[in-house]
């Protein structure tokens, strides 16, 4: 393995890398260590200071700077003559075509993202370059090998769709914290600061009979001459009071539930102290613009430790606190924010809903820190578990380089030994003669044909589900849609148009029968899907109002619904899955795995919020018992 | 390990946000009281070094004497190949230099002279003892000198030889609270010492047993009956380790089948240490001592080896206790 020859064999090779995040970095020191000389490392992402406790070759003064760039330098200190090309782009940039894929023996991924992911699978595909992929959370992770023809490609097993909740559990019925996350978060906050064109479900309520919208709608504005702290209070006890005496006259829906109780300012402060006391941190001046950190309700309130579980008391300190300050120091932002992670205000008031709405629906509470690792979506992320995939990826890699094909192994990194294994290696799967990806089979989507507009069926099928990033989309030999920045502008007012048409108004009528051919230039990928006409969708089961198959989806996690988190189109209640683009995510464990860490003793999560995690582990399909062990 | 309960900094919060995701608030505030000492800084323990300072240990002492020449640089991220950087400085005292730009909450520092010449009282400073690249007479001398102060120290002796690796952990008398179905059980755990570890008979260790684990003794008594120094094997020792195998496959009652020649003869030839492999077992050890520290998570016993030709990582219990 590591013979002379060996190494002289790594000489001559060209490599690609994707990413130089937690993965990255360790992967590209193990490289260079190893004797590759010839490394090329695309990133988008620029450094913070939450990447510097794994991401050993940055420092707190490159905070800002190109990771790619960084990375490429660090490495070169202690190995100065290799040659390290970094590119600061997306992976999904243009200028990263076949022919680019074309030059490199092999492909490592060390990416955060399913849509990233899906896109080098199809390039290395379509340039025919193995791939390795690899992905880590905690103390899992796993190395994967993917080279055409002989091993399946990322896509050959369906992955997960990111977490989603029914509207109804979100807007009614929470049972969990992390439905009341979800509602502060992308309700409440966005309602208050958001963009106010964006549909919002927050007033929707099961069977609320009074929920006029009309009437609702103005609620949520403030009045003429109208006091900031008045303000506040009113749009705490429409949510948190009023809303809730609301949802209670439904009796139906409380039948087989714990009935939740409204809450008002008015209980939780007494007049005494229903004044908000700002202790001096809060001064007109203080606030530099860009600076996420620089308005806080917690200091203004003196709490220190965001680790702390706050009263009820203190969660409605900090709710108004944080509504006055972002309406009184932060008043430019309001209309166009969107929850960010990093926005301290954000996620105190996100916290502080959350907790409010928590109490009413008798749920525990929970501190500020665990509330911003499930409203960011943060990936639990160590740098012992990178620095061993990234060994794993290096050894695959020399497999690959040498098409010692009977040893590519798939690798699973364990938290607690399994078989007498922390290390797990299986052999890797064939090619699925069903993927709609690496074989030439069809899809098949139902459709209402007579309701359904093409620009629906491009947001939801072609861009969602299918990954596209640039489609284009044939029916027979009629060219009906096609996206990029070279279009005349004769064409794109013609697909403009088309994209308001109905599918069976088209000259041509798509309807049951229909063959549509979907392809994506950039990618080299074409996909064919039949097309099937359908009249009625559940609308709580099937929101999208179609239904594609032909490649199997993920069973959905429990309490989710498959199709909703997948629509892009508006606002959705789903968990977007590269929210936190810094960190690794869907790490693909096998389910003995997965099972055994809902008891680990490490991590410090209940098994509610355990369910919740928006890592994939559980995946029937890389079951390895199935498998056989090597 | 007691409980000040002092809470962590702003800073450390902030820097440590992910992993205190992973092992708790809790657990980082040990991790930042603990005290840490390696001998022998080659590519393994470099790799060890870089994640337990960015873990956020309290200190890391660094001991190894070596100048700084082609030999140390390989598999070694920590040593800049710049003479106008190293020259004069010893292994450890590079290291040190680099890793201290890691982490500036680390406290990292040097230790000159003879690990094996190091009393109780010094290792008494430590909560634990990592070693690499030790003869066997040095690896039994300081896991005696751990076991014998009245405090535990964790002590650990980590080598890569080629494409394979070892770990080995002595955690003495160890007691950890596991969760399993609903209930937190009280666990205990009764290390062997190295040189009781062993001695253990062969032919009392489980059929399944990691082949790689009993070639690596046979090295290790080559080395020790030869004198050489860990990893002075070639192509033409073969013979005399094939030897040594029959002597040793002798007294354990064993064919000598059962340590696999091929096996052997990589082991003797290929002795410089596989980045790749350096990577999983400081990332392996990296683990295992965040969890001893924290008391959190059930420790490896007592030995972890890995070989890239299977790609197994496993772990062997060799204990003369029942």
């Amino acid at each position: 393995m590591v013979s002379q020859k060996e190494v002289s064999a790594m000489k001559g090779t060209k490599v690609l890398m994707v990413g130089a995040g937690g993965i990255g970095c360790e992967l590209l020191k193990t490289l260079a260590l190893s004797g590759f000389e010839d490394i090329h490392i695309i990133d988008m992402d620029t450094i913070e200071v939450s990447n510097l406790n794994r991401q050993f070759l940055f420092r707190k003064s490159h905070v800002g700077q190109s990771k790619a760039k960084v990375a490429r330098d660090a490495v070169l200190r202690f190995k100065p003559n290799i040659s390290i090309t970094p590119y600061h782009a997306n992976v999904k940039d243009n200028t990263f075509d076949v022919d680019f894929y074309k030059q490199f023996n092999v492909v490592l991924n060390g990416l955060d993202n399913l849509d990233a992911r899906r896109h080098v699978n199809r390039l290395c595909l379509a340039a025919d370059v193995p791939l390795i992929e690899s992905g880590t959370t905690g103390f899992l992770g796993q190395v994967t090998v993917h080279v055409k023809g002989k091993t399946e490609c990322y896509e050959c097993q369906p992955k997960t769709a990111p977490k989603s909740y029914p509207v109804c559990t979100i807007t009614s019925t929470p049972s969990k914290f992390v439905h009341c996350i979800v509602w502060a978060k992308e309700l409440l906050f966005a309602k208050l600061y958001g963009d106010k064109n964006q549909d919002n479900d927050l007033n929707v309520r099961s069977g609320g009979a009074s929920g006029s919208s009309d009437h609702v709608e103005d609620v949520f504005e403030r009045k003429a001459d109208e006091d900031i702290e008045q303000y506040g209070r009113r749009i705490y006890d429409h949510v948190f009071g009023y809303n809730i005496e609301i949802a209670l006259e439904n009796k139906e829906t409380w039948k087989n539930r714990t009935r939740p109780r409204p809450i008002y300012v008015r209980d939780v402060l007494p007049d005494q102290l229903s004044q908000p006391q700002p202790n001096g941190h809060v001064d007109g001046s203080e606030c530099a613009v860009g600076d996420l950190s620089s308005v806080s309700a917690m200091s203004s309130l003196s709490l220190k430790n965001p680790q702390d579980i706050w009263s009820l008391m203190e969660n409605t300190k900090v709710f108004l606190e944080a509504f006055k300050l972002f309406f009184t120091k932060r008043q430019e932002d309001i209309g166009n924010l969107v929850f960010d992670k990093d926005d301290q205000l954000a996620v105190e008031f996100v916290t502080a809903a959350a907790n409010i709405r928590a109490s009413s629906f008798g749920i525990p509470l929970h501190s500020l820190f665990e509330a911003k690792g499930i409203a960011g979506n943060i990936i639990h992320a160590v740098a012992t578990t990178n620095a061993i995939i990234a060994g794993l990826i290096v050894i695959e890699a020399m497999k690959v380089l040498q098409n010692d094909e009977k040893n590519y192994r798939t690798t699973y990194c364990l938290e607690h030994p399994t078989q007498n294994m922390l290390l797990m290696p299986v052999e890797p799967s064939e090619p699925n003669k069903a993927c709609y990806v690496c074989s030439e089979s069809p899809l098949l989507l139902e459709i209402n044909t007579n309701r359904t507009k093409l620009g629906d069926f491009v947001e939801k099928i072609v861009k969602a589900k299918l990954g596209m990033n640039l489609p284009i989309i044939m029916h027979g030999s009629v060219l009906l849609y096609e996206a990029g920045d070279d279009l005349d502008d004769d064409m794109v007012a013609i697909y403009t148009a088309n994209l308001e048409k109905v599918l069976s108004q088209f000259p041509t009528p798509i309807t049951s029968g229909s063959m549509l051919t979907v392809e994506d230039m950039q990618q080299e990928f074409t996909c064919k899907i039949n097309i099937k006409h359908r009249e009625e969708f559940d609308e709580e089961k099937e929101p999208d109002g179609m239904v594609l198959s032909g490649w199997t989806q993920a069973p959905p996690p429990k309490e989710s619904n498959p199709s909703n988190g997948e629509n892009k189109a508006n606002t959705s209640l789903s968990e977007p899955l590269n929210a936190d683009s810094d960190d690794e995510v869907e790490v693909y464990v096998p389910e003995p795995v997965a099972k055994k860490r809902k008891h680990s003793d490490i991590t410090k999560e209940t098994e509610e919020e355990e369910e919740d995690e928006l890592v994939v582990l559980p995946d029937a399909n890389l079951d390895f018992k199935k498998k056989k062990l090597v | 390990m007691g409980m000040e309960g002092e809470e962590l900094t702003e800073q450390e919060t902030a820097l440590y946000d992910r992993q205190i995701r992973v092992w708790g608030a809790d657990a980082q505030r040990r991790l930042s009281k603990s005290h840490v000492f390696v001998g022998g800084m080659k590519g393994a323990v470099a790799e060890f070094c870089k994640n337990i300072v960015l873990a956020g240990v309290g200190s890391l002492t660094l001991a190894d004497d070596r100048p700084v020449n082609e030999e140390a640089l390989w598999a070694n991220f920590l040593i800049t190949p710049d003479e106008s950087v190293y020259a004069g400085k010893s292994v450890a005292e590079v290291c040190c230099d680099s890793l201290k730009e890691f982490n500036p909450m680390v406290h990292v520092t040097i230790e000159k002279g003879n690990i094996s010449s190091f009393d109780e009282e010094y290792f008494n400073k430590f909560d634990i003892i990592v070693i690499s690249c030790c003869s066997l007479e040095t690896k039994n001398l300081i896991n005696e000198k751990c076991r014998g102060l009245l405090k535990r120290v964790g002590f650990y002796i980590v080598d890569c030889k080629g494409s394979c690796g070892e770990i080995f952990v002595d955690l003495k008398t160890y007691t950890y609270s596991k969760k399993t179905e609903g209930e937190t059980l009280e666990c205990q755990l009764r290390y062997p010492s190295y040189e009781e570890a062993v001695a253990v008979p062969w032919k009392r260790l489980p059929r399944r047993m990691s082949k790689l684990y009993f070639a690596l003794r046979v090295i290790e008594k080559f080395e020790q009956a030869e004198g050489r120094n860990p990893g002075e094997t070639s192509e033409v020792d073969l013979p005399g380790v094939l030897k040594l195998r029959k002597e040793l496959c002798g007294a354990h009652d064993v064919a000598e089948s059962f340590v696999p020649e091929s096996l052997l003869a990589r082991l003797v030839t290929d002795t410089r240490e596989f980045p790749p492999v350096c990577a999983i077992l400081g990332g392996i050890l990296g683990q295992e001592v965040i969890k001893a520290i924290s008391g959190k998570g059930d420790p490896v016993k007592n030995f972890f080896l890995f070989d890239v030709m299977d790609g197994k990582g496993k772990v062997e219990d060799v204990s003369p206790f029942k």
